[in-house]
């Protein structure tokens, strides 16, 4: 089963588990993951569910869609090279885990 | 074919619930969630057999459909009347009724212009000016009608200033021209006709004349998109056609959210003392208020092939009502406290500005109104205290009131 590591700034770790289709957003709402606002409920709307995915999990999942890579320009704590909108990164079925990194603020 | 014609085909067979509620009558709006809870109990899908559509009023169902604009299409028109089998008796907005591809070059530019890293500049002018606002109405001893004082006040200052148009006339023409356009979002009723009649009266001619380039500020949203079109983003002709929707979808929606959020307040008490022992709740407590007393209730969307709802099978062509209203109160998606206002819950997620590719584009704006206002009300007032029963305003798609007497209290 696929799980998901949430890394807060404050270093602490969550890994748990992930429904192959779900999003890194949905599963961290499901999972009171705490950093992670999604106030446009997954639209790619709001980017208020910003993380930056960890170089070790670029490879499995799908990279950056025209209308996400325009939304994380308004990401509150600044685009990095590694910026995601969680809500548009879809968990790949198999035994993975996926690191994402929660910023310090998302308004 | 006259606009008051039902222009809806009747399925052969109608293999769902069948309700002749009218979600339209003044009575079913003075109060809509016990109609919306019975239609949620009907099934995942019913039919109002005096609209000959389909209906959702639960959240899964909901969610599906606004996230599949291929298969629920909002080019036949975002109201009752389909305008791919039937004359458009109006014209279709540029960007709320188009499909993909066309949808994505407008929404981009729109979506762009309002994105949070955009609009964050204007927090500091809509503090300044909330505090302002709300200072005089205290000043003023607080006893207030609060659509007109409040509600209606802040957004007809901020937000057409942030968009740029002339102060002259915002009072008398905005409103009632966002009135009409989600009236427009139903049936062609009586309602319709009455408000269609009230903004022929100037508010048509007026906001055609402030959407022109000349009467715009130079660094508005507006004349942003006029830039847009300069450099070939747009069509020359979609410049003023999207300042007027700037102006059409993003006033009367916002006032509105303001009278829920006064109304909820005045009427939860306890629920503003925590807002006011902790105004950073703000936000959070905005939300609370949109899934709570959803501005926006109901609109359509169209099938654009054969289809299954539920185990309902369906043609093309087919409308389908979809209750945003009643997807906020639903408890498979929010539990049994579904029907509590509750600022502490985390009501993210909730359908007030729809959700998917017609995702309302001005939402984090409205966000950014409510929550500067409700910052300085939770700073700068204890208590508020309904003074008299609130005045619905009966529109076919938004709920909102036209008058609501209150006391502030100053803190």
């Amino acid at each position: 089963m696929p799980t998901i590591t949430y890394v807060q700034p404050s270093g602490e770790r969550q890994t748990v588990p992930a429904d192959a289709g779900a999003t890194v957003m949905l599963t961290a709402i499901a999972h009171g993951i705490g950093g992670i606002v999604a106030e446009c409920g997954g639209a790619a709307m709001c980017a208020t569910c910003h993380v930056y995915l960890d170089p070790a999990s670029a490879a499995l999942v799908a990279p950056v869609s025209e209308v996400e890579n325009e939304m994380l320009e308004s990401a509150a704590s600044g685009r990095r090279e590694n910026s995601r909108l969680s809500c548009q990164i879809v968990v790949p079925a198999g035994d993975h885990d996926i690191i994402v990194h929660v910023p310090s603020h998302q308004v | 074919m006259s606009p008051m014609e039902s222009t809806a085909q009747r399925p052969v067979a109608v293999n769902a619930p069948v309700t002749d509620l009218d979600p339209y009558a003044d009575a079913v709006l003075d109060d809509p969630y016990p109609h919306y809870e019975r239609l949620r109990e009907l099934g995942p899908i019913f039919y109002l057999s005096r609209y000959d559509a389909y209906g959702l009023a639960r959240h899964a169902e909901i969610d599906a459909v606004l996230r599949d604009p291929a298969t629920f299409c909002s080019s036949a028109g975002v109201g009752l009347a389909n305008f791919h089998t039937t004359a458009a008796w109006r014209k279709p907005s540029i960007i709320l009724e188009v499909d993909p591809p066309m949808h994505a070059r407008t929404r981009k530019v729109v979506a762009g212009l309002l994105a949070p890293a955009s609009i964050n500049k204007l927090r500091p002018t809509f503090e300044q000016q909330a505090e302002r606002l709300v200072d005089a109405l205290l000043q003023q001893g607080g006893q207030i009608d609060a659509v007109p004082a409040l509600c209606e006040a802040y957004p007809l200052k901020v937000f057409a200033d942030a968009v740029g148009i002339p102060a002259q006339g915002r009072e008398t023409y905005l409103l009632p021209y966002g009135d009409m356009v989600f009236n427009a979002f139903g049936p062609v009723n009586e309602r319709f006709q009455a408000c269609l009649a009230k903004a022929q009266q100037g508010a048509i001619e007026w906001i055609g004349e402030v959407c022109k380039r000349e009467n715009l500020t130079p660094d508005g949203l507006g004349m942003q998109l006029y830039q847009a079109a300069d450099e070939g983003l747009l069509a020359p002709d979609e410049a003023p056609m999207l300042v007027r929707t700037l102006l059409s979808a993003g006033l009367d929606t916002t006032v509105f959210t303001l009278c829920n959020a006064v109304l909820s307040f005045a009427r939860h008490p306890d629920q503003w003392a925590l807002v006011h022992a902790n105004p950073a709740l703000a936000r959070q407590a905005l939300e609370e208020v949109l899934r709570y007393e959803s501005t926006f209730h109901s609109f359509y969307r169209t099938t654009t092939r054969d289809v299954d709802i539920a185990g309902v099978q369906m043609a093309p062509e087919q409308k389908i009502c979809v209750l945003i209203g009643s997807a906020n109160r639903d408890p498979r998606r929010w539990g049994e406290t579904a029907d509590r206002f509750d600022v502490t819950r985390r009501a993210a997620g909730n359908m007030a500005f729809g959700t998917g590719i017609h995702g309302c584009a001005g939402q984090m704006i409205a966000r950014l109104e409510g929550e500067t206002l409700l910052t300085v009300l939770a700073r700068r007032v204890k208590a508020i205290h309904l003074e008299g029963a609130p005045s619905m305003h009966y529109n076919n798609s938004v709920r909102g009131y036209t008058r609501m007497p209150v006391r502030l209290v100053a803190a």
